[in-house]
């Protein structure tokens, strides 16, 4: 008989090949799926995941659409680390987005060297001060942030779509719900000539390197880790619970703001309603398939890319929707919580005692059933 | 002699991952025999309990009951053939009331008559001298009152092996009288009672017989009363652990920390609520607070700590009012705690040892603009090691991984290596082996000649008897006087630990004056 027995030290091993052993099942899965949808599975899982990056501009693409799922993910790292659930970066995304682009557009044609910083800055500052009425209901009202950041998701993604159809919408956009195109000056430059990958990605790397430096050697990096692992442990030792939770929160904020702020003033040069495909979610299966460190992030975050290129790629090449990205997507993350099950638990093959209770008490349990 | 034993095991195995809880256990329980089974924690009294109670099978071995061979298969088995047992932790739904309780545990037919049970619980509880009004709700009970529904139950479901864990930790000194008289009035009627207990002098003044376990065997039996508590101990620890610290007498000196009138209302539900608490506590003094669980300890802690804030000039510390201060800047000026709760709360589980020294440690020299220097932290964590012999998978071993003892070891040393002024201990040998308990009340009379003041906090009197210079109680969140330990009788500790501070009133007075 089997059964499952928690484990004495957690397995090392198993907290790395999780994620693995995830994208395996993954394609398995993928593979099923094909067949039952009547497709070429082979073809399918290759114009999924090999089609996409085979060429220079492949790869780049997967670095744009990389970049803000690291940025996001970066941020939600710090809170996952300390405990704190937001699933709000979606809506700092957006926020950081609609910010970057006010900014924008009031400086037009202007030139300038500061006119790309200000706008940046204000994508963070939105980002962040949206994060902020999240840190500000969890610290002084105890609400659940899980539930508040999700209602504020929505309420971003209202405020982008009057933004789009409202005060920002272009007066020459011949009523179609999107911004002005900005100015030279408020985009960001190209990291690769000849494909639209921009700096963008650079930021993304770098908080990512920020991220594992604060938890690896700073001592508010391990507060927070303390304030997650042990809440009693850390007000014990007095630790600034809220004071870490603020900072969890703006920083989370102002990271996901950056990757909006980023999305408008790069590859897509306005503001427009489908600036996030969902982002702000995937990254929340980018810090878990990651494990939360710095290397682990960024190959989680290129490989969630590639879900959004494959899920296009299913729509050209295989008439298929593009509800296949979301639908890997999800497949992934179910099956790297199953895996990350025996971290700490392992399958344990048992001989069960068969012992007289035994055959007094199934009469007894057929009667009950 | 066999065929009169009332139960009677037969080199019981029981294994678990990584470890063997019984290891070939025989006992031989006689009618109306108290029986004593003693050993440290971890020495597999509670496996072995289990398997009698039927809640575990055996893997190996034979139980005999009445000189019948016997196969349990579960509790209720057990209960059905007259075992009875009182778990340390009562299972009782507190907002029921005794009766309700009671008739619980019972067949449909004898509980769907309440009126005649309520009865038989009167003429039991009167018999056996365990005043118990059936119509009480459970919460509104005292633990004794509570011992005693658990007791009650047993005895209306006639039983004839009643089984004690650990059942004095909860009890006053004068409620662990009655309980004895109690279970001597049920022996002498032929009920046999397996006393569970690492309570030496209590065995002594109990059971008949007694059988201790050391990791998992039986290392000796004897007669407690004809029998020395050292000898019995070091059948319960081995030869090379030694049994008990020297303290030399204590010379106090300037007083250090000034507690006056503190008052302090538990956010929890469950807490205690201090009340006009006023204390002194002098350099180079070990002062003990004894008492039940629960009746303050946890919150009288906090508000030392800084975990809880107080009001203006209600905790000075050396002539400074520290009582707004949160728990870093009292850690600052020099005051070191140590709570209950070791696993969770005194170090986080998950993280290494290394980490756990930065939790409390990190004001000596192992931050700096933010930046944590590891190798300090390492070094420190490897001081508080080789120095009070903390027994690890190295430093870098997960605090979870070590053995009550050594993590305790670990925790006491992690404050005293920071030189406080004043240590607040709870509970700090508490389910901890006797090496390391021997060491820990070390560690505290090294602090206290060093000139530091040490708030001893704990259940165990033994503990407080042997180290405190002055020693008081707490209940229901007052403290009596504390006064030096020698004029200090059990009885009055008793009295105290109950509440009953009427005829210490005029002390309080002279305390405060």
């Amino acid at each position: 008989m089997l059964s499952l027995e928690r484990r004495q030290v957690d397995s090392r091993l198993m907290e790395y090949l999780s994620p693995v052993l995830a994208l395996v099942l993954t394609v398995i899965t993928g593979f099923l799926i094909f067949l039952g949808l009547d497709r070429d599975p082979v073809e399918g899982l290759r114009l999924f995941f090999i089609v996409p990056i085979s060429d220079a501009v492949g790869v780049a693409e997967l670095g744009l659409k990389a970049a803000p799922l690291l940025l996001c993910a970066a941020g939600l790292t710090i809170c996952y680390r300390a405990r704190i659930w937001n699933i709000g970066a979606e809506g700092h995304f957006l926020m950081g987005a609609v910010g970057a682009t006010i900014a924008a557009l009031h400086f037009g044609e202007g030139t300038g060297f500061w006119i790309l910083p200000v706008v940046l800055l204000a994508g963070i500052a939105c980002g962040a001060l949206w994060s902020a009425i999240a840190a500000f209901l969890k610290t002084h009202f105890h609400c659940n942030e899980i539930l508040t950041t999700i209602m504020l998701n929505y309420i971003a993604l209202n405020l982008l779509l009057y933004a789009v159809h409202g005060p920002l919408k272009d007066p020459y956009g011949f009523s179609f719900p999107q911004s002005a195109m900005f100015g030279d000056a408020a985009l960001l430059p190209m990291l690769i000539p000849g494909t639209r990958l921009h700096i963008g990605l650079l930021f993304a790397l770098l908080a990512a390197v920020a991220v594992g430096v604060l938890f690896a050697r700073t001592f508010i990096g391990f507060q927070l880790k303390v304030l997650g692992e042990d809440h009693k442990a850390a007000e014990f030792a007095g630790f600034p619970r809220k004071r870490l939770v603020w900072f969890a929160f703006l920083v989370a904020g102002g990271l996901a703001g950056l990757a909006g702020a980023s999305e408008v003033t790069g590859p897509i040069g306005q503001l427009i309603p489908q600036v996030s495909p969902g982002y702000g979610y995937t990254a929340i299966i980018v810090v878990f398939m990651g494990r939360m460190k710095a290397v682990g992030l960024i190959l989680a975050s290129a490989l969630l890319a590639l879900t959004f290129l494959g899920g296009e790629m299913m729509q050209i090449g295989m008439n298929l929707p593009k509800a296949m990205t979301g639908l890997f997507q999800g497949l992934l993350l179910f099956y790297l919580l199953t895996c990350d099950a025996f971290i700490h638990y392992r399958i344990r093959l048992t001989r069960r005692h068969v012992t007289a209770s035994a055959g007094t008490n199934t009469p007894l349990a057929t009667q009950e059933s | 002699m066999t065929a009169a034993a009332r139960l009677r095991l037969e080199n019981i195995v029981k294994e678990y991952p990584g470890c063997r809880a019984n290891d070939g256990i025989d006992l031989t329980v006689a009618p109306g025999e108290i029986h004593a089974l003693l050993g440290e924690n971890g020495a597999g009294k509670s496996t072995l309990m289990k398997v009698i109670y039927g809640v575990i099978q055996p893997d190996e071995g034979t139980l005999y009951w009445d000189g019948e061979k016997l196969t349990l298969q579960g509790p209720a088995h057990a209960r059905q053939l007259g075992i009875g047992m009182v778990f340390q932790h009562f299972s009782l739904f507190e907002t029921l009331t005794v009766t309700e309780n009671i008739a619980l545990g019972l067949p449909a037919s004898e509980a769907k008559d309440r009126k005649a049970l309520e009865k038989r619980i009167r003429e039991v509880s009167t018999h056996y001298g365990m005043a118990l009004d059936p119509r009480r709700h459970v919460h509104s009970l005292s633990t004794g009152e509570r011992q005693r529904v658990e007791i009650v139950r047993c005895l209306i479901q006639h039983s004839r092996l009643l089984i004690l864990d650990e059942p004095t930790s909860v009890l006053t000194p004068q409620e662990v009288a009655d309980l004895f008289r109690t279970l001597r009035q049920l022996a002498s009627e032929g009920c046999s009672i397996l006393f569970i207990s690492h309570k030496l002098q209590e065995v002594r003044d109990l059971c008949h017989h007694a059988t201790v376990l050391r990791n998992g065997k039986v290392t000796g039996e004897c007669d407690p009363t004809e029998t020395s508590t050292d000898a019995i101990a070091r059948l319960m620890v081995g030869d090379e652990t030694p049994l008990s610290t020297d303290v030399p007498p204590a010379t106090p000196g300037a007083p250090l920390l000034e507690v006056s009138g503190l008052s302090y209302a538990s956010d929890d539900p469950f807490g205690t609520a201090l009340r006009n608490i006023t204390m002194e506590l002098r350099a180079g003094e070990i002062v003990g607070i004894a008492g039940v669980a629960g009746n303050g300890q946890d919150e009288l802690l906090r508000a030392l700590s800084g975990e809880y804030k107080a009001a203006a000039n209600q905790v000075c510390f050396d002539g400074q009012d520290v009582g707004q201060l949160g728990p870093d800047a009292r850690r600052r000026a020099g005051i070191a705690v140590v709570p209950e709760e070791r696993l969770g709360r005194g170090a986080v589980p998950d993280m290494s040892l290394v980490d756990n020294t930065l939790l409390t440690a990190s004001a000596q020299g192992m931050v700096s603009k933010g930046w944590v220097a590891y190798r300090k932290a390492r070094e420190y964590a490897t001081r508080v090691r080789d120095r009070f012999q903390v027994k690890s998978d190295g430093i870098e071993a997960p605090a979870r991984s070590l053995s009550g003892g050594n993590l305790q070891k670990f925790i006491i040393g992690r404050e005293a290596l920071q030189e406080p002024r004043l240590l607040v201990a709870s509970h700090p040998t508490w389910g901890v082996d006797v090496g390391s308990a021997v060491a820990i009340h070390q560690v505290l009379v090294e602090l206290r000649d060093r000139g530091a003041a040490v708030l001893l906090i704990s259940e165990d009197l033994d503990e407080l008897f042997q180290l405190c210079t002055r020693m008081g109680a707490i209940c229901g969140g007052r403290l009596s006087p504390l006064v030096p330990t020698e004029s200090l009788s059990i009885g009055q500790l008793g009295q105290w630990m109950a509440g009953d501070f009427a005829d210490a009133a005029g002390e309080v007075n002279h305390a405060v004056a």
